[in-house]
């Protein structure tokens, strides 16, 4: 397969960015996006070219590291999959692909397609853990907790915290990303003690990193390639406010 | 040319088995907790070891500077785990015991781990559980609320503690979410996207690390009273693993250079369940999780070169071979055996698919028996994976699989206490050498890095510090420039040379010859030739490569020559590694030490040892030290599955 890039190039930080098109060819379908870039890398090199810088790591759609904004859409058009995942064979022969990174005023660009997310674990040193000594644990079986409580923990602590949920929204708000978290540490039982005071700090800290307002349009979910859903938001909403009265 | 050295020390504290640690834990010197805060420990990496100890180093008072590669420590390649973690909890009542661990993890390692350690494993494994629970963990439970466990790569008794597929990142979100407590205390800085390109000794001992700002490029210095090393294992050395493209050994090598002794470094595990590999583009090999092991059945066809469509084969002229040979594990024999089979019945002109690299992992027989939806409802997600990548659905026809690299049970050489041979210099995790002996087996790795992180680094690390008081020495220390200088010569070597030939280019081809000669199956004449090989690559690239851009800013091609330079050093020295290792043992298999039966025929009278290569400069042959390993508790017996 053949394709036309149209490609974010932006020296740094401050630097203001371009498009550019570039020509890749002999692409097998089976290769993987990521797979692609780095053939177009190959021949940049080659040719004395400045290599497109964009990130990943683990390429298998678990550590988080990639994403890039494909034709309009946070980690392309596939449902519930990152752009390490996914595979040529979805484009067809021949077409034009523009690639972007993940664009937020959280997320500043350091060059081409990798973006700045220290934001997110700056959210997480505010409160997104559980206050535990190592050594001074319980037995594990010590509380035990329903399945079903343990399964939907366990549905938002898939979070990779790879930003897509930022990158979809068009306030660009992180409300997906918060709400994941807290959701998995206040279902726990081992959680609850720092509910409250959680959410607050965590929701202050998202604010105060240039994140906007969630206004529900709902790009998030659609955009997350682990499917959290929107609910998470509104019981970050409401742990939030209820802890802001002390009731929490 | 071998010695047994009195450098190796292995400090293994007197005692039964059973009270070694207990016993030691009593008698370590430790640090008065007003003083704690005086020290400062640097931690390179924020895997499960890494995060884990650099938290707990924290929560003991110490001050700690964290580093990593990528742009957060919750990204650490421990994230990608997927199948679990064992623990002797016994939990499920079937007759698991700290000992029965023990023992398994010592008879799969092939009897080349060391008891002390492997037994204190056994032992901190429950605590390990109890801790990540009380984090936030969430691992599966029954319908009663209390844990859930499933039997895993090849034991027999279960276990394995999971969440979903992706217990490797829950754990590591546990510790990341430790770490970042602490980050909140002020009692840890973290060090994002940062390279450790140096060691810096002074007066014989680790005091600090010289890195690479991988967004600025700016070379900067670290001075601490401590240096810790948890940087992972190596086998992207072989160009194609299940390993994530930035996993490295150029921390590892820098401590090798100044001292730290390299331990078994030709132990590499090939994981037998992988996506087969299908081109030169690909980056990196896919793992499907072992537990696939429990419900599908490894075939190939009894007709060489049958070229059919695997549903038009009939049962009688399917070759199920790992049944045929080892009918008490079958399809859950250990790695090293499941991966050589593979190999043999491969290299032999079974194989299936284009490559014929490739035999069939078959859920037919499980669909029939379980239900589609059950099928579902255990691997959903993994054949989903498999779906997209390869465009073939497994409920309809067969998985292909290939045995891949997948990890180093290499490593640095560490003492009982973690510590290298180089003073003040810990490695922790898959960085070191410890507990896994010729082979690991499923699930013991992230025990093995939560035990060093949580429980024995934090413990042990006082004894040293307790007799080394901080004594004022800064990065403003001559040591520290003249390092920082080392880095910046080679950054400038590396971009000078301006040849022709990419960086991929070289590590696609060490990869091709580590994997033909120091792969699965090694010999004296192919080690030989591997070593010449890797020599005049290493060569090559030093005159031809071709990198691109400056030193001083954003360049990830840098990142990875660099990489790939040191590979090319490693690389040889595996190859030395398994020459010397003049047996077949676990995954390391000589093709001239095999049974009748083309087993690992052990020669436990010359090599029941660990080997532990010393550098000797820039073009010297390294030195083999060796450290024997005494049997108290088990008795040495062949290995056998059948
Ligand atoms: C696909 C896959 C599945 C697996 N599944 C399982 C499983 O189910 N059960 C099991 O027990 N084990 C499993 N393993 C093995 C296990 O995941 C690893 O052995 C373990 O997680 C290693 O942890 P670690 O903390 O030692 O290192 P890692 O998690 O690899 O962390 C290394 C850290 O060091 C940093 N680093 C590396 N080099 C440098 C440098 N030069 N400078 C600065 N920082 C550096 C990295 O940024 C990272 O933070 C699996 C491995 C793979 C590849
Ligand atoms: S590279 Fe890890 S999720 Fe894509």
């Amino acid at each position: 397969m053949k394709f036309t890039l149209n490609v974010w190039r932006q020296e740094g930080p401050t630097a203001s960015g371009r498009f550019e098109d570039y020509q890749v060819t002999d692409i097998a379908p089976e290769m993987s996006f990521l797979e692609m870039l780095d053939a177009l890398n190959e021949q940049l090199v080659q040719q004395g070219k400045r290599a497109v810088e964009f990130d990943s790591d683990c390429r298998e759609g678990i550590c988080g590291t990639c994403g890039l904004v494909i034709n309009g859409k946070a980690h392309g058009p596939k449902q519930a999959c990152t752009t390490c995942e996914l595979r040529m064979r979805h484009y067809s022969d021949g077409s034009t692909i523009t690639v972007e990174p993940f664009r937020a005023t959280g997320f500043p660009v350091i060059r081409d397609l990798v973006v700045d997310r220290s934001a997110f674990d700056r959210i997480i040193a505010a409160g997104g853990y559980i206050s535990t000594n190592t050594g001074s644990a319980p037995d594990a079986n010590a509380i035990p907790i329903a399945k079903a409580i343990a399964e939907k923990a366990m549905d938002s602590a898939a979070c990779i915290g790879c930003g897509a949920c930022v990158a979809a929204c068009p306030n660009a708000s992180a409300s997906l990303f918060v709400g994941a978290k807290l959701n998995q540490l206040s279902l726990l039982p081992q959680g609850e003690a720092e509910r409250g005071r959680r959410a607050v700090r965590m929701v202050e800290q998202m604010d105060a990193e240039g994140f906007g307002n969630c206004s529900n349009h709902g790009e998030c979910e659609a955009a997350c390639p682990k499917e959290i859903s929107i609910k998470v938001i509104s019981r970050m909403r409401r742990d939030a406010l209820r802890a802001s009265f002390g009731r929490l | 040319m071998s010695t047994n050295s009195t450098r190796l020390d292995a400090r293994i504290p007197d005692g039964n088995l059973q009270d070694k640690w207990s016993n030691h834990k009593g008698s370590i010197k430790l640090v008065n907790p007003a003083n704690k805060r005086k020290y400062k420990v640097i931690v390179v990496g924020t895997g499960l070891a890494g995060g884990a100890a650099a938290a707990t180093l924290a929560e003991l008072g110490y001050n700690v500077q964290s580093f990593c590669i990528q742009d957060s420590p919750r990204r650490a390649h421990s994230v990608a785990a997927q199948g679990g973690i064992n623990a002797a909890k016994n939990y499920q009542n079937d007759g698991d015991s700290e000992y029965r661990l023990f023992y398994d993890t010592i008879k799969g390692g092939d009897y080349r781990a060391r008891e002390a350690n492997v037994y204190r494993l056994a032992q901190l494994s429950t605590s390990i559980i109890d801790q990540c629970v009380a984090a936030g963990v969430p691992f599966a439970r029954e319908y009663g609320g209390t844990l859930a466990n499933r039997s895993f790569g090849g034991a027999q008794v279960s276990r394995t503690f999971y969440a979903r597929g992706q217990t490797g990142q829950q754990l590591l979100l546990g510790a990341y979410s430790g770490l970042m407590r602490q980050v909140d205390a002020g009692r840890v800085e973290l060090f994002s996207r940062r390279e450790m390109l140096e060691l810096v000794m002074v007066e014989g001992r680790a005091r600090g690390i010289i890195c690479r700002n991988l967004v600025t490029g700016e070379v900067e210095k670290y001075a601490a009273d401590a240096v810790c090393i948890a940087t992972g294992g190596y086998s992207t050395v072989f160009f194609l693993s299940t390993m994530a493209v930035n996993c490295n050994a150029s921390a590892i090598w820098r401590c090798y250079k100044h001292g730290a002794m390299f331990g078994n470094p030709c132990f590499t595990q090939i994981h037998p369940t992988c996506l087969p590999q299908s081109g030169k583009d690909q980056s990196k090999l896919t793992l499907m999780s072992e537990s696939l092991r429990n419900d599908g059945r490894v075939w190939v066809p009894k007709t060489k070169g049958d070229k059919r469509p695997p549903q038009d084969i009939p049962e009688s002229e399917r070759d199920y071979y790992l049944e045929r040979k080892y009918p008490a594990f079958g399809n859950l024999a250990p790695r090293d055996i499941a991966s050589r089979a593979a190999k043999e019945v491969c290299d032999a002109g079974y194989g299936v698919g284009p490559t014929g690299y490739s035999v069939y992992l078959d859920f037919g027989e499980a669909v029939d028996r379980l239900g589609e939806k059950t099928i579902r409802e255990r691997y959903g997600n993994l054949f989903s994976m498999y779906h997209e990548i390869t465009d073939e659905d497994p409920y309809r026809q067969p998985m292909r699989i290939y045995p891949a690299p997948h990890y180093t049970m290499g490593g640095l050489w560490v003492d009982y206490n973690l510590m290298t041979t180089v003073p003040g210099l810990y490695a922790l995790g898959e960085a070191n050498f410890s507990d896994h002996g010729a082979n690991r087996l499923g699930a013991s790795a992230l025990m093995q890095g939560l035990a060093d992180g949580y429980f024995v680094l934090p413990t042990t690390i006082s004894d040293y510090l307790a007799e080394h008081r901080p004594d004022g020495l800064t990065a403003d220390d001559a040591a520290f420039d003249a390092s920082m200088k080392q880095v910046s010569d080679r950054t400038q070597r590396l971009l000078s040379v301006n040849g022709k030939k990419t960086v991929r280019e070289y590590h696609w081809q060490l990869g091709r010859i580590l994997w033909e000669e120091v792969g699965m199956a090694r010999h004296d004449k192919g080690l030989k030739s591997a070593i010449s090989d890797i020599q005049s690559l290493r060569q090559d690239f030093w005159n031809d490569v071709q990198i691109g851009g400056q030193g001083e800013e954003f360049n990830k091609n840098l990142e990875f020559a660099g990489r790939v330079a040191d590979f090319l050093e490693l690389g040889e020295l595996m190859a030395r590694d398994a020459l010397e290792r003049k047996e077949s043992c676990g995954g390391h298999f000589r093709t001239e030490y095999q049974t009748d039966d083309g087993e690992a025929l052990r020669n436990d009278e010359d090599f029941c040892h660990v080997a532990a290569w010393e550098y000797q400069g820039e073009d010297a042959v390294p030195a083999r030290h060796t450290e024997s390993l005494d049997f108290e508790n088990v008795k040495l017996s062949q290995r056998s599955y059948k």
